[in-house]
This record gives structure tokens, sequence and C-alpha cells, in this order.
């Protein structure tokens, strides 16, 4: 061999040994998928999640691509829409409960894909489910809803009768009344999480029937932007929504999904992934507030703070005995506080106190 | 200036041809938005997972028959009743209330097997339809109230009454109350004929009916009162067919149908009763009974073709991040198109040069 | 219940019966001329979009509203062109526009969602509106209120007090009869259904610019089909438009208030009400019109007009 060739083929060799190096270290990225039931638009809820999504791409670059796919009705097509992610993705994160049913299927059908669905009950070999403690925040606004309303009436725009929709009524009423012994909690049911023409009759009609602060269980900025305009008070919903209602909003719950997708993400690339189930709060992060209206008296912003601060050190839960249920019988004993199963994740009944009849 | 002259009799040439130059239109029409509003993606993949993509594919080949199913059936029977002049606008809400009415009585036998179920199932279904159907056509026949506002207002007020159903009676006792109902056990759930997809016996149904509302329409005298009673309603009159039946049977038929689909989509690829059972497939038959000039073998392609423009729309929608309102506007285009093309058919299009 | 709520609930029906109020009458005079257009969702929807935009772009209202009547007109003539040159049938051409309308509409605004604008405000006449109890309630309405007001009326005048309102009725009973004696029908329809898509198009920016100041898909929410609901609600006579949007967005508004009084009726039940109402009203005068001979149907409506020559 002539040294020409020789000198080429150490080349060659050495070229090929470092491409197989750096082949190995720079493996192919997660493919991560998110299926939302709105668009990103709503600021609400899918925004929040999208935020997450976003967040996991920053935080990880090019070793993930995320794919996400907005407005998936929840009916027999979300099957067939979380089936087209599943045969092209490692993890799939269905952002709502309707996918519940769908989600398991598919997973039967792709064992080496990750699913995790939010606020669901099943879990499987390769399906998680997570869900976060908004009832937490719920617990924070209650108590400046309380000490803000001079009308004692607080209105409450709420979507669906289920689980955690009545946590979060509950949760607000027992932190409003705990300061304020006579507020009182009026309930309109819009059935549908996204309307905002009827979102805005709703908040209109409890605005007129006397409440003079709004808090909803609905994705859009209407109801505050009709506190905005009517001069009352509101709290943003899954996010930040100052920039509609400036006045209006003393805070907001902010729902802040990023760690915990970058944490499955991560743990997918790592083959550390496993099958749980995911219900945090203010502790984890998980559940946060938007920043405290500075038109707020003092000690209201103080006595917020405390709650948040509390909750976050996990010295206080929103839901603490004595407490009854709406008829009288008992739930809590002094100082209990509830499992999760059944008493939470299944919450069919209002807290004593409530004036409100319950919804069927 | 363009002037339209009547034929002499219909261009046969153009009853093939017409629905080819529509859908050609609106190719050509979606190409020009994509290149608008697609910067650096090309067109030609975009066209090929929309068009080929749900043909070429098993799985997707076959989610495409799994929706044209319900439209099939849906479209069959508005056909019957557009050809009278009947219109049923409200097929969604009767297939909604076919889909409780059936569904219902699969839950109420949640544990009991037997092969018996289903068609009772079924049953149940269509005469769910039927019934609600049935109130348009009273309130026609007695108080002449047009049966296009009936048929709409019901429907809002059938998707109520699901939402109230899921929430009350039919809610799953163990389902952390959730306003869904319990998964359906197997006697209740259809029979798949193609192993590993969502492909149920509804297709088979399907095509079945069509060919039996063919022969229907073609042998059979009530066809003829059909088209008649929709051509001419005071020649109908005069030779003795009586308005009133066919306001029945057209609303009847086409509700029992509308139910029929209601329970096949419960039963089959949702496998329970949720808040979102009503799909709009009720509406969306309407636009396959047109573009089939209401014609039931015409109607086996065209819910073809609006099935693919949903499978292939989903698909563009996940790959290249469009949004799902692509599909309502290629819908909406193909069916003006195909409006405007069929007047060629009666008409010949001729350019008049005129001096000044 | 208190005077303040009392005048809270007025306002909420108004409000939610001028988007109804705009595009019934639109329609109605379009199927006084005999033709039966079902895209009003379609053309209402378009029109809430337009408003929106250039609100958002130009902050300038009056602009604002022109858009939307102008793209309500711009969507309707694509139904004009195809029912009355192109002789298609209405119903299928109706459904298509609807259809078109909403992609369409949600195509266009999808940049749009997260964005807010400027509500159109009420308004404020010196000495009238602080009239107590009076002022309030009618003297402090929103511009687009009073104009929707105006349009019934000129709506009736045209029809019933002018000679080209007669030859347009007289189109929709018997358009072969009006051809023969040489009016051109093709003309009368197409500027009706002009006419309708620029009512439907106000009527949807309504809901853009006042009732909620953002912009959603589907936001008209099925109002369009309420709408031609109340054209023959109102048998074709513009006044009874009032009474019917009124009635139909009080109806609406009443049950979230029910819920409020905690009125023992299921929400579901409650929200079948402002549909089932329209139903019982189409019912109860199909019965007292039944003996009078006069026939408020325009007889050619939905017919497609061949021109013989």
């Amino acid at each position: 061999m002539s040294n020409r060739r020789f000198s080429s083929v150490i080349k060659l060799s050495l070229l090929s040994l470092v491409l197989a190096f750096t082949g190995n270290v720079a493996a192919d990225p997660v493919r991560a998928a998110f299926v939302y039931i709105g668009p990103t638009g709503d600021h609400g809820w899918t925004f929040a999640h999208d935020q997450g999504a976003k967040y996991v791409k920053e935080k990880m670059g090019d070793d993930v691509v995320i794919t996400t796919v907005e407005s998936v009705e929840e009916n027999s097509d979300s099957e067939r829409v979380i089936t087209s992610l599943a045969r092209k993705n490692d993890i799939i994160f269905t952002t709502s409960f309707g996918y519940m049913n769908p989600t398991i299927k598919v997973a039967k059908r792709y064992p080496d894909v990750k699913f995790e669905h939010a606020t669901g009950y099943i879990q499987a070999d390769n399906v998680s489910t997570y869900s976060a403690r908004f009832y937490e925040g719920r617990h924070v606004i209650g108590k400046m809803a309380g000490r803000m309303t001079k009308s004692n009436v607080i209105g409450y725009i709420a979507s669906f009768p289920i689980p955690e929709v009545i946590r979060g009524i509950n949760a607000a009423f027992l932190a409003a009344r705990s300061v304020n012994p006579d507020v009182q909690v009026k309930v309109v049911w819009v059935y549908t999480w996204y309307d905002p023409g009827k979102e805005a009759d709703a908040a209109n009609a409890l605005i007129a029937q006397g409440a003079d602060i709004l808090m909803q269980h609905t994705d859009s900025t209407a109801p505050i932007t009709v506190a905005e305009e009517k001069g009352i008070y509101a709290f943003g919903q899954a996010s930040n929504m100052r920039e509609w209602g400036p006045n209006a909003q003393l805070t907001g719950i902010i729902d802040d999904w990023g760690p915990y997708y970058l944490d499955r993400v991560q743990a997918v690339k790592d083959g550390t992934w496993a099958s749980q189930d995911t219900f945090d709060g203010v502790q984890q992060g998980m559940v946060k507030f938007a920043p405290l209206n500075n038109s707020m008296p003092v000690d209201v912003k103080n006595e917020a703070m405390k709650a948040i601060i509390d909750l976050s050190m996990g010295a206080i839960h929103p839901f603490t005995g004595p407490i009854n249920k709406q008829d009288g019988s008992p739930w809590l004993a002094e100082g209990e506080t509830p499992p999760n199963f059944p008493d939470l994740l299944t919450m069919d009944f209002y807290v004593e106190g409530i004036d409100s009849k319950y919804p069927n | 200036m363009i002037k339209l002259i009547p034929r002499v009799e219909n261009s046969k040439a153009m009853i093939i041809l017409s629905p080819i130059i529509a859908l050609t239109l609106t190719a050509l029409s979606a190409f020009v938005i994509f290149i608008f509003i697609l910067e650096d993606i090309k067109v030609s993949s975009v066209f090929f997972t929309l068009f080929a993509e749900p043909l070429i594919d098993p799985y997707y080949f076959s989610e495409l028959l799994v929706k044209a199913a319900p439209l099939m059936i849906i479209g069959l029977g508005l056909s019957i009743g557009f050809r009278a002049g009947i219109w049923n606008i409200g097929a969604e809400g009767q297939y909604v209330i076919g889909g409780i009415t059936g569904g219902a009585v699969g839950l109420y036998f949640y544990n009991v097997e037997g092969f018996w179920l289903l068609p009772l199932m079924a049953l149940a279904g269509i005469l769910g339809g039927m019934f609600y159907a049935g109130i348009a056509a009273f309130l026609r026949i007695r108080y002449q109230v047009n049966e296009i506002l009936v048929t709409l207002m019901l429907t809002y007020v059938a998707v109520l009454f699901l939402s109230a159903m899921l929430q009350g009676p039919l809610r799953n006792p163990s389902g952390f109350n959730f306003p869904e109902s319990r998964i359906f056990h197997d006697s209740a759930m259809l029979p798949i004929i193609w192993d590993g997809t969502r492909l149920h016996i509804g297709l088979l149904v399907a095509i079945l009916l069509s060919i039996l509302a063919w022969f229907g329409i073609k042998k059979h005298m009530f066809g003829m009162q059909i088209k008649i009673s929709g051509s001419a309603p005071r020649a109908a009159k005069f030779a003795g067919f009586d308005d009133n039946k066919t306001v029945w049977y057209s609303l009847l038929i086409s509700g029992g149908l509308a139910g029929l689909a209601g329970l096949f989509e419960a039963a089959g690829p949702a496998g329970q009763l949720t808040p979102g059972l009503p799909q709009f497939y009720g509406f969306t038959a309407i636009i396959v009974a047109f573009l089939a000039r209401l014609h039931p073998i015409g109607i086996l392609f065209s819910s073809l073709l609006i099935a693919l423009s949903y499978v292939g729309g989903e698909n563009v929608q996940i790959d290249y991040n469009l949004p799902s309102s692509i599909t309502q506007i290629f819908q909406g285009m193909l069916l003006f198109y195909f409006l405007a093309c069929d007047i060629l058919i009666k008409y010949k299009v001729v350019l008049n040069k005129t001096k000044d | 219940m208190n005077e303040s709520l009392f005048i809270n609930i007025i306002i909420g029906i108004s409000i939610a019966s001028v988007p109804l109020i705009f595009a019934a009458i639109g329609e109605l005079l379009v199927e006084r001329s005999g033709v039966l257009n079902l895209g009003v969702e379609g053309m209402m929807i378009v029109g809430a979009l337009m408003g929106f935009v250039v609100q958002f772009h130009t902050g300038n209202s009056y602009l604002a509203v022109l858009a939307a009547l102008f793209g309500g007109m711009a969507i309707a003539s694509i139904f004009a062109f195809l029912t009355q040159y192109l002789l298609t049938n209405q119903v299928a051409t109706g459904l298509a526009l609807t259809l078109f309308g909403l992609g369409f509409s949600a195509f266009v605004g999808r940049g749009y969602t997260e964005e807010t604008i400027q509500l159109i405000t009420s308004i404020h006449i010196p000495v009238l509106s602080d009239i107590p109890f009076i002022g309030p309630l009618i003297f402090s309405f929103n511009p687009l209120v009073y104009i929707a007001f105006l349009m019934v009326y000129l709506v009736w005048w045209f029809l019933f007090k002018t000679k080209q309102g007669l030859i347009l009725r007289s189109i929709g009973d018997n358009h072969d009869a009006a051809h023969a004696i040489g009016h051109n029908v093709v003309r009368y329809r197409f500027m009706a259904i002009l006419f309708g898509g620029a009512m439907a198009g106000v009527g949807g920016a309504f809901l853009s610019l006042v009732q909620v100041p953002i912009w959603g898909e589907d936001m008209t929410a099925g109002r369009g089909w309420i709408a031609l609901g109340l054209v023959v609600f109102a048998s074709w006579q513009p006044f009874r438009i009032i009474l019917g949007a009124i009635l139909f967005g009080g109806i609406t508004i009443l049950q979230l208030h029910a819920q409020g009084f905690d009125i023992r009726i299921s929400a579901q039940y409650l929200s079948m009400l402002p549909y089932l109402a329209t139903i019982i009203i189409l019912v109860s005068l199909r019965m007292r019109l039944k003996n009078k001979t006069n026939r408020t149907v325009p007889n050619c409506l939905g017919r497609i007009f061949h021109s013989t020559t």
C-alpha cells in the first residue's frame, strides 16, 4: 500500500470512528406530542398546557421534537388523532378528561409508546394520569374574594358538575366564609368549557343578581372582560389574564405544567419512565399565582401571601374539618383532612352553608 | 356576455363531467390557498396527505370507511325526503335521540349477554329517530309548520337532552361522576368486520340499504310518488298521491335511518354514550346527499369523498400544523363548485360576442 | 325584585336580542322576495370576524361596523350569484354558505384569538339618560341597538310604503307574473340577498364588538339559525321580529338568571326553553292564521326562477 493510500485509510477509519462515537451520543430526539381540547388562543386551559410544551422545548432544545394538535373534539375521532400521533411519537399528553377511553384503547395497541392523561382516573403500564390541586388555588382566591366583596355575593361561572369543578366551588366557598361569615356564592352552570358569549351572559346575570366578584371554571377571557367593563373584580383562570382585566384581575390561578412535562419527557429519554398518578399542588409548583393586584389593601394581600406560603410548605389543607355536607351530614371531623379517593376525586356534594341547589 | 341557453334534454356527458369539473376546480382553489399559506412546505406533499394517504394506508383507509358509514346511512334517508321536497335539516337531532334510545337499551342490559341485544338496540335506535322526526311530520301536517325550523330547533333540544341524560339516569355509577355512560359490554358492541380496525358492520348495512333504496326508487311506485311530489306538488295531488303520506314516509324513514346511524356510532367507534356523540354527521349528510344528486349509489361515492376530506384534512392538520377549519373551507368550496357546475347539465353556456 | 336588577335584566335581554334583530330583518327582506337563504349563520360569523379584525387594527368602530357590513355582503354575493344566475338549489347553496363561512372565518381569525379590543361604548344623552329608571332603560344603549330598531322600521317602510317594496313583494308571491309585467326578478332578488348579508354581518359584529371584546371560532353559536326561525315566527312582518327576538333573547338570559335564583329545574331543561318556545309559538301562530284567508308566506319562497327569455 502506498503512503498516500495508507493515510487516507487511516483518515477514513478515524472519521468513521468519530462519527460512530458522536452518532451514539447524539441519539435521536425524543418525540413528544400534545393533544389539546381547545385553541391555544383561549388563553386559559389549553394555553397553559401549550406553555408547558414550549417549556420542554426550551429546556431540551434539539433533544426533543414536539407536535401539538389543537381543538380535538372529545368524541370517537380523538382515537384516530391519538393513533396518528402514537405512530410517530414516543410520549403523548392528552390534556382533557374526555380523551380517557380513547387513550386507553390506543395505549393497548402501542405498548411501547407512553401516554399521559390529564385529569383521568385509569392507569395502565404505559398510561400515567396527572392532575393539579386547583382547589388549593381556589382556597387562596376564596380568601381574597371574601375580603374584597362588599355585596357578600361571589358569582361563580361553572362549566360541568364534575368533581374537579365541585372541589373548586367548595374550596372557594369555605375559604371565603372563613374570613367573611356573611358571604354567599351563586353558581351558574353554562355546560361548556369555552363559549365566550355564554360566559359573558352568565357573568352579566350574576352581576345583575348582586355579585361583585367573579370566579370562573370556564376557559375564555370573557368573564374577566365583563368584570373589567362593569368595574368589579375577578380572577384569571389557568393563566394570567391581566391583559383582559387590568383593573379587574386580583390574581389568577396559573397551571404550571412545564416542570412536570419536562420531567416526564426526560424520563422517556433516559429510559426511566414508569406509570404513575400525579396530583400536585402549590407545594410541588404545579399551581401558581399571577401577581397580586396592588389595589388590594395590604392586610388582604398579606393574608393571601401567607396562605400561598402555607400551601407551598404543605402546612394547610383547604379541606380541614369540621366540615359537614350541604344536607347537614358530617364529612370531616375536627382537624381531619380527606383522602384523595373517594372524597376528593369523586366529590359530588356541596359543603354546608352553600345556598345554591346542587345540580341534579 | 355569458348566456345560458336551456338544453333540449339534459346533457348525459355533463352528468359525469360536472362533478369532475367541480372536484378539479376545488383542488385548484385549494392549491392556490395552500401556496399562499404554506411558506416552506411543499404543496404537493400536503395534497398527498390530504387525498392519497387515506387511500393507501390501511389504517386510515379503514377510518375513512368508518366515517363514511354514518354519512351513507343518514344521507340515504335524507335523499328520500329531499326528492319529495321535505327538508329534514334536523337529522343530527334524530341521530342523537337514536343513539340515546338504542344506547339506553344496551346499558339497561349491561350485565346480560346475548346475540339478541344488538338487534334490539338497533330497533330502539330506529324507533327513537323515527319518533323524533315524526314530531316534525305531525306539526307540518296538522299546523303547516315548516319542517326545516322544527327539525332544526329540535336538534338543539336533543343535544341538551343528551347532556341531561348523561348527567342523570345514564351516567356511569362508578365513573367518578363524570357525565359519561358505562362502556358498552361485549354483547352491546357492533361486530368488527376488519380485524384490528374500528370498521364495523354498519358499513355493510349502509351498502345494503343503498342497494335497497336504489331498487325502491327505480321499481316501486313509492319512488315515483316521491319523485313527482317533489317536482310538482299540485300535479301529485291531482294524480291521487297523498301529500300527507309522503310527509310521514319521508320524515319517518330519514329519522329512523339517522337514529340507526346514531346507535351505530355509540355501539361502534365510541363504545359508550358521551357528550361527544353529536359529530355533525346529520348536517354533513345533507351535503353528501346533494353531492350525490340524491341518488342512492351516488351517495356511496359522495360519502367516501367527504370522509376522505375529513381523514385527510385531519392528517394535514397534524402533520403541517394547519387549522381544522381548512377541512370546512374545502367542503364548502366543493359544494359551491358542485352546485355551480350542475347547471352545465341543464344549460349550455354560450359566450355572446356583442359589438358594444 | 329590585329596580336595578330589573333594569339589568331588560338591558341583558336587549343585548341578546340585537344580533337576532339584525340577522332576522335582513333575512325577512330576502324571503319576502322569494328566496330562502339558510346561510345566515355563515354570514353572521364572517361579519363578527371582519368587525373584530378592523376594530383591532384601526380602533375605529365605524370602520369596523362597515367592514362587517361589507363582509356579510361579499359572502352573500356568492350565494346570490349561484342561486340567481346559476339557478342552484337554494337549500343546498345556503348550507354550503354556512359551512364555508364558518370555515373561512375560523381560518382567517386564528391569529386573533388572543387579542382584545375596545368595546363600542353606550351613549349618554345629556338630559334623557339621566331620567330615573327610564333613562338607563331606554336612552343609554349602544348606538347599534338603536340602529337595529331603525332598520326594522326602514324595512317595514320599504316593503309597505314604497313602489319598489310592492314590486319586491309581488316577486315573492308570483315571480312568473312579475316577470311577465316586466320587472327584473333576478336584480331585485340579488339586491335583497346582498341586503340580507349586510344585516347578518352587522348582527354578527354586534357579538364581537359589543357583547364580548374577543373573537372565537363559532362564536355565533347557532344564532343564525334562530334568526331563520324568527322570520317565520314573525310571519314575515317586520315589527314582529322585535317581539320574537326579545322573546328568544329573553328566555336565553332568563334561564341564566333562574339558576342564580335557584329555580329547581335542571339547567339543561331550562336551556331547551328558547328552542321549544320557538316551535310552540310557530304552532300557535299557525293555529290563529289557519282561518284567515290572507296568506303571509311568500308564495314563491324557495322556488327557483327560470326566466323564459
